[in-house]
């Protein structure tokens, strides 16, 4: 499994990586966000949705549980901090085998109905404005990004 | 137009099942809300297909339950209105599709209603509008001004742009271990706090309307994480009434400066945060020194109700909009 790992010092710095991210994903992909309360999660999202160049104020998903978004590509942005301790499958299917990209906020709530080949990322608190940022590729795919992102430069 | 008319109206967008039958958009013929926050208490919030299968088993219920309190028969219901987003989508369906099945079998218009046209007409049940008229929505899901003209328009011109007030208050009060809904928690033990702590006030740019709550979150997460690596014990009572304080301050103000450059006639509240009671006296206080009246409607017509859907479907009857077979739920419906 393809692992990096990066510390960011400000939210503009998280913002620029999902930014970089969002430019080299494709249709159908999932990205999982994982990370305590006032990690970055919408922060990192906010991000890829202006490197799709989606106009509109992301705003949390959480009593909504699904936004979507028009971009370059279509956005899902979700979150599952509403379905701790819950076993029901809500019908995420149908955005997971999407046309669009997904972006999954408190993940780990869902565990069992992720589909395997997705990017999984981690927020992990160090002090007020540093996070350390996990990424793990579970494909090919995601393990290209991966190195893409290693090689980019970043503003 | 200005005819009569009786509306049986359904709203299940959340996590109430509700249905009412409203006279002329103003008088409450009946009001049936079945609350499910007992079964979402387990799971520390709203999951959508418990929710779901709640408005299944209860909208046969409550409708039939709101039919009866009202005293009317079918031939004088002249449409049935439901909420048609935003919310959750498998909520909402069970109404619209409870709503259809109805219009059809009964041969009455259908009229599809923005949730929060709805939190705003929910003020007309207590008394007639004066335009301009700003209205403040705050809840678990929404943190909007609304400024109308006039009967049916919205512009809308503040909102947030990242967490929801009424969230905000759920994400701190699981940050200091109280139990969900976190609002009522946080407003109770506010007024036994002493608000000391400087929690930031996001005013954004100059002239913005709009609000954010996230940077306010993540100060009393840091707060509290910080005060607990000292090891010293944080004072639950103190949080509250900071973290509530900011969060008023910004609400009360924005809602002051938006009426009074926007010249409104009238100041309207809607939606769950609305019952917090420091927001609440904030208000009052705020604009008692002003000509504009301010006005909240009682909680059971704050928090989701169907009366409030029947209210703002008058108008939309009134102008003969109706919704055509193809309705459906549309989870992130917008307000125009």
């Amino acid at each position: 499994m393809n692992t990096y790992e990066i510390v960011t010092h400000s939210e503009k710095e998280t913002m620029t990586i999902a930014e970089t991210i969002a430019n080299l994903l494709q249709r159908g992909d999932v990205l999982t966000l994982d990370g305590n309360l006032g990690t970055g999660k919408t922060t990192f999202t906010k991000g890829l949705a202006k490197g799709l160049q989606i106009k509109r104020a992301v705003t949390s998903p959480t009593f909504t549980i699904v936004k979507e978004y028009t971009g370059t590509l279509p956005l899902y942005h979700m979150d599952a901090y509403r379905l701790e301790n819950s076993d029901e499958d809500i019908g995420f299917d149908e955005y997971f085998y999407g046309n669009g990209i997904c972006v999954v906020e408190w993940a780990q709530f869902i565990e069992e109905y992720l589909p395997e080949n997705r990017l999984q990322i981690t927020l992990t608190f160090l002090n007020q404005d540093d996070r350390k940022i996990t990424f793990q590729a579970t494909t090919e795919h995601f393990s290209n990004v991966i190195n893409k992102l290693k090689n980019a430069k970043l503003k | 137009m200005n005819e009569e008319n009786i509306i049986l109206a359904i709203e299940t967008s959340c996590d109430e099942t509700a249905a009412a039958v409203i006279k002329n958009g103003t008088e409450i013929l009946s009001n049936i809300v079945s609350t499910q926050i007992d079964s979402h208490k387990r799971f520390g919030g709203v999951v959508p297909e418990i929710a779901s299968r709640h408005h299944v088993q209860q909208i046969t219920i409550v409708l039939e339950e709101a039919f009866e309190q009202a005293k009317v028969t079918w031939d004088e219901i002249d449409a049935i209105a439901v909420t048609e987003g935003p919310g959750l989508v498998g909520a909402l369906l069970i109404g619209v599709n409870a709503a259809k099945a109805l219009a059809f079998v009964k041969e009455k218009p259908l009229i599809g209603v923005h949730h929060i046209a709805g939190h705003i007409y929910a003020n007309r049940l207590q008394q007639e509008f004066e335009f301009p008229l700003l209205a403040l929505i705050v809840s678990g899901g929404h943190t909007e001004l609304v400024l109308m003209k006039e009967h049916g328009t919205y512009e809308l011109i503040g909102e947030t742009l990242d967490d929801a007030a009424g969230e905000a208050f759920d994400k701190v009060a699981r940050t200091l271990r109280l139990p969900y809904p976190g609002g009522p928690h946080i407003d109770r033990l506010a007024h036994e706090g002493i608000a000391h702590i400087p929690f930031p006030r996001a005013w954004l740019e100059k002239g913005s309307y709009d609000f954010s709550f996230s940077g306010l979150k993540s100060a009393v997460i840091n707060y509290v994480h910080n005060v607990q690596q000292r090891g010293d014990k944080v004072i639950v009572e103190d949080v509250a009434a900071s973290f509530q304080a900011s969060v008023v301050e910004v609400l009360t103000e924005k809602t002051f400066r938006a009426a009074i450059e926007n010249g409104v006639n009238q100041v309207i509240v809607a939606g769950g945060v609305a019952a917090n009671k420091g927001l609440r006296t904030s208000l009052k206080d705020r604009f008692q020194e002003t000509k504009i009246p301010l006005f909240i409607p009682p909680i059971h017509l704050c928090t989701d109700n169907a009366a409030m859907i029947g209210a703002a479907a008058s108008i939309l009857f009134n102008e003969q909009k109706f919704s055509q077979w193809d309705l459906n739920g549309k989870p992130s419906l917008l307000l125009t």
